[in-house]
């Protein structure tokens, strides 16, 4: 960890569109291993939030329990943050969201917190298509409890203690895209490029958006034959695509990057721009499921957007809940008064 | 042989298989002689299984009021040949047994000390229908018809409650009008209407109603304004959702365009549904769930992380025979302990006990403001006894005038106005109970982290040792305002001054009430003091200080109740006599007092019914 923070900020640093500059989005200094894959995580978020002009007060972080799970403490210090219990974030998000669905929900999780201890709720936000965004930062091991293997270490990979892990892992894009999430990606802690611009689609996207960032643990697990070290996923990356994120606000003009092939429009209007190279149909669950399995098989790992459903309908829409926030009806919202209550004791008698 | 007699003043007990539609026509009969003025209180006794096993319907009737089980039985409807010796053995001498003779009772179910009352429902049926689940069906309506003749209840009332269960269907009306009328005259040509045993109208309820504790809590969180439930399905919670769902689908829906001002979702678990309810709390609305004892446990943790980080929670427990599944459909009040200390680390936990449905609406609706004032876990003891009967009660209440109390939670306002700096873990009225801000509120101030780890007054995370004492004893200190805030107790002086008293709560209360005039009609008096919530007021100290010996009666093996008044108050544990009975039925007035009498050295009461093994009552 680093104990300094240089003071020093871009004399012309730029302030978006709702007049914050990139600053107004950082968080507490953080506490994790120098190196760790977490704190890109939390840079691309900070960079996401700031380039898509969010207030930062209008945003909820909620985290488990783990190093990923500390992260929320090192972006977006003007935010609320809830550092619940471990594996349990989900239904706090849920309730969360529940009582108001106004807010920006991001999710911060592990892989022991999502695909051990957290997997069965995991399953059931996924299902329920929540409005949020969830990142479960992947180092395939247990960090804070100094590196036991995590659900999602691949078979035979080995973390710093030596042995070849000798489970089945846990594919976690792979059980979100089977469980109904609305939006599932992969991406590497490592390649800000491309997981700035998921971050952005997922929290633009109207539903459970779920991200599987590679994110090495440089302590406990970034030996040469851990297949979540630096090493081996630069070394076996494949991405689905370029990806860029056009928010609505935008002025869309006709100079798309070279290359960028299909355009996915979400709810509110932004666009996800995409280099397809015939890898897979990101609006086609099969599809993404089939390529998963595929680049598995060959021992690559496959990141960028792997799925999308641009006409999803959220949990809140599947409840039939009003518009407003619950949490912002009062008394003469909700109490039937006296009168009513009189009416009841008589169908009482 | 002497038959029975009394005048509103008896026990009768249905025996049924369960599935076959027995508890709408027994609820008719309960409902039939609460609407002639009699004060009556009916027990589902029902088994954990859907289809073909025992269930028993026990009506207390009782124009002295007493509402409680008495204990022993004076008339039995026995349709269940699976459990007909057994209701035959628990009928009190003198009592009446009645049974379907369409075939001849065994010869070894013979008793010459009660009366048979043979009445050939399965011929009846037979004759009358031919389908087998209108058989099935109006058989249960075709001995409540007898009773009618038997007991004399008023024909008219039944043909009311007949029209208002099926109203817009007549011919439902029609048939099972029918039906009652088979009975009625069957009893009236083979025996001498009314037996020994009947009912006379009265005007005894007053402006009472009669409804299940479950749902007036459910109605108590629609007033309560609670708009976020999840809940994972528990036996004997289930009701409590099922209930907020009907009246909110009633009361809580947007006129302008038909959306819904509440969230219902059923979740994955129990650890889930108070996971989403603290969610939902930390983030400004009113949430609850409901659930039994293994949920409770299941609870466990994130009721300690609601208490540490201060989130309000609402939480009914509507507790049934433990441990692990226990007795699924059957009552106890066993979850005491674990609701009071729930988790790991020194934590305690506020309950709320209601002793009936009119003070279950009150603390459903108060458990909101009490959590929302305290910031922490409000936990609304009841259980199935409570829950799932219906009881009869003082109409619930509401003052138009009444404003939620929001807690301490400042606005975006507030903060522009404040000049120091923020603290969520600031003390800074003494009262232990700190200003928490809501996400969203505003751009530049009040954010903060909410953890479970340890933190100093800003909500910064730490390991030092003196903020994280601090802050427990703040936490201590918000319990100690608790007791200013919680219902306090209720206390019954006994006719004569005397040095012993009784504690007892919840669903034991009435069944309490009635041991104390036993005991009292035995010259030994008790003053009694009836618990209504944790952490223990000074009225609690001071009712047990100023007794020589006090009975704490309880549904529970272990006496938990006592003995979390003994740790809690600092007593002498020889104080404090227990008196339980957890064989999952209700508690009765009988067992109650003859335990106390017989400790007090006077037993003058002979029980009606064998001791059970378990029931130490």
């Amino acid at each position: 960890m680093s104990y300094i923070r240089p003071s020093f900020r871009h004399p012309d640093a730029q302030a978006n569109a709702k007049g914050f500059t990139r600053e107004d989005y950082e968080g507490a200094l953080s506490t994790l291993c120098s190196g760790c894959g977490h704190d890109s995580v939390s840079s691309a978020i900070i960079q996401s939030t700031f380039e898509l002009s969010i207030e930062p007060h209008r945003v909820a972080k909620i985290s488990g329990i783990g190093c990923s799970s500390k992260t929320p403490t090192y972006f977006l210090g003007k935010s609320h943050g809830f550092n619940s219990v471990h594996g349990r974030m989900p239904s706090v998000a849920t309730g969360a969201n529940m009582a108001n669905r106004d807010l920006l929900y991001v999710g911060v999780s592990g892989d022991g917190d999502s695909a051990s201890i957290g997997l069965g709720q995991f399953g059931h936000i996924a299902r329920r298509n929540l409005n949020m965004s969830y990142i479960v930062e992947n180092n395939g091991c247990y960090g804070l409890t100094k590196g036991q293997d995590s659900a999602t270490t691949d078979i035979g990979s080995k973390s710093k203690k030596g042995d070849p892990n000798p489970y089945e892992p846990i594919d976690l894009c792979a059980m979100a895209l089977q469980l109904g999430a609305t939006f599932v990606a992969r991406s590497f802690s490592g390649d800000k490029e491309q997981l700035v611009p998921l971050i952005k689609a997922a929290m633009s996207h109207n539903g459970f958006a779920f991200i599987d960032v590679i994110s090495p643990c440089v302590t406990f697990n970034n030996t040469a034959a851990s297949s979540k070290g630096y090493e081996f996923v630069r070394d076996h990356m494949q991405a689905t695509g370029k990806i860029d994120f056009v928010p609505v606000r935008s002025e869309i003009t006709a100079n798309y990057p070279a290359g960028f092939s299909e355009e996915i429009t979400l709810h509110d209007g932004s666009v996800i721009h995409l280099y397809k190279d015939d890898k897979l149909d990101c609006t086609d669950r099969n599809s993404a499921m089939n390529a998963i399995a595929e680049f598995n098989d060959k021992g690559q790992v496959l990141t960028g957007l792997l799925y999308v459903d641009p006409d999803s309908s959220d949990f809140h829409k599947i409840q039939q809940t009003v518009s407003q926030p619950l949490s912002s009806l009062n008394e003469s919202d909700l109490c039937p008064g006296a009168r009513a209550l009189g009416a009841i004791n008589a169908s009482l008698r | 042989m002497k038959s029975i007699e009394a005048v509103n003043e008896f026990v009768i007990r249905f025996a049924n298989v369960n599935g076959t539609g027995s508890a709408s026509a027994n609820a008719m009969f309960a409902k039939s002689i609460f609407r002639m003025g009699v004060p009556v209180s009916p027990k589902n006794i029902f088994p954990s299984n859907i289809q073909g096993l025992p269930t028993w319907y026990e009506v207390r009737v009782s124009e002295k009021n007493y509402l409680g089980r008495r204990g022993g039985v004076d008339i039995t409807v026995a349709v269940n040949p699976q459990s007909m010796a057994q209701d035959m053995s628990d009928l009190n001498p003198g009592g009446f047994f009645i049974y379907d003779n369409t075939k001849a009772l065994d010869l070894r179910l013979q008793r010459d000390d009660i009366n048979l009352v043979g009445i050939p429902l399965t011929d009846i049926c037979r004759r009358e229908y031919t389908q087998a689940r209108q058989r099935q069906l109006f058989k249960n309506v075709i001995y409540i018809g007898a009773l009618a003749a038997l007991l004399d209840i008023d024909f008219s009332v039944l043909k009311d409650l007949v029209g208002a269960q099926f109203k817009g269907k007549d011919k439902l009306v029609a048939s099972n009008i029918h039906a009652l009328e088979l009975g009625y005259q069957y009893a009236q040509e083979h025996f001498s209407c009314p037996l020994s045993i009947r009912l006379e109208r009265r005007d005894l309820i007053g402006d009472r109603v009669m409804l299940e504790g479950n749902d007036a809590l459910a109605l108590g969180a629609v007033y309560g304004g609670a708009t976020v439930v999840p809940w994972y399905p528990l036996t004997p919670s289930t009701s409590v959702i099922e209930g907020f769902e009907k009246y909110a689908n009633r009361l809580r829906i947007d006129p302008g365009s038909g959306d819904r001002r509440f969230c219902v979702a059923q979740a994955e678990d129990e650890l889930a549904a108070i996971g989403m309810v603290i969610g939902a709390s930390w983030n400004g609305a009113r949430a609850f769930t409901a659930t039994s004892g293994p949920g409770l446990s299941l609870m466990a943790e994130f009721l300690g992380l609601a208490y540490f980080a201060e989130v309000p929670a609402v939480l009914f427990d509507i507790q049934r025979a433990g441990p692990s599944t226990g007795m699924p459909t059957r009552t106890q009040q066993s979850d005491i302990f674990a609701a009071a200390y729930a988790s790991h680390g020194d934590t305690k936990h506020v309950m709320l006990i209601p002793a009936d449905p009119k003070e279950c609406f009150d603390m459903s609706a108060d458990s909101f403001d009490l959590a929302e004032r305290l910031q922490t876990p409000v936990i609304v003891m009841s259980d199935l006894d409570l829950g799932m009967n219906d009881s009869l009660c003082a109409p619930l209440e509401w003052d138009d005038n009444r404003e939620y109390d929001r807690g301490k939670v400042l606005s975006a306002e507030d903060l522009d106005n404040m000049s120091e700096r923020y603290g969520r873990y600031l003390d800074v009225d003494g009262d232990g109970i700190c200003y928490r801000t809501l996400p969203g509120t505003h751009p530049e101030k009040g954010a903060f982290f909410t953890r479970g780890t340890s933190r100093n007054e800003y909500a910064v995370y730490t390991e030092f040792g003196d903020a994280y004492v601090q802050n427990m004893e703040r936490l201590n200190a918000k319990m100690e305002t608790a007791k200013k805030y919680v219902p306090g107790p209720v206390c019954y002086e006994a006719a004569k001054k005397t040095r012993d008293g009784v504690i007892f709560y919840g669903s034991s209360t009435d069944a309490s009430l009635e041991a104390l005039d036993l005991l009292a009609e035995q010259g030994l008096h008790l003053d009694a003091l009836r618990l209504r919530a944790f952490p223990f007021s000074k009225e609690v100290t001071d009712f047990i200080d100023n007794h020589d010996r006090v009975f704490v009666i309880e549904q529970n093996r272990d006496g938990q109740m006592r003995k979390l008044l003994i740790i809690e108050c600092d007593l002498n544990p020889k104080k404090l006599l227990s008196v339980v009975h957890y064989d999952g039925m209700p508690m009765t007035a009988l067992g109650a007092s003859s335990h106390i009498a017989e400790v007090l050295g006077k037993n003058n009461v002979t029980p009606l019914r064998k001791r059970k093994a378990g029931a130490k009552v």
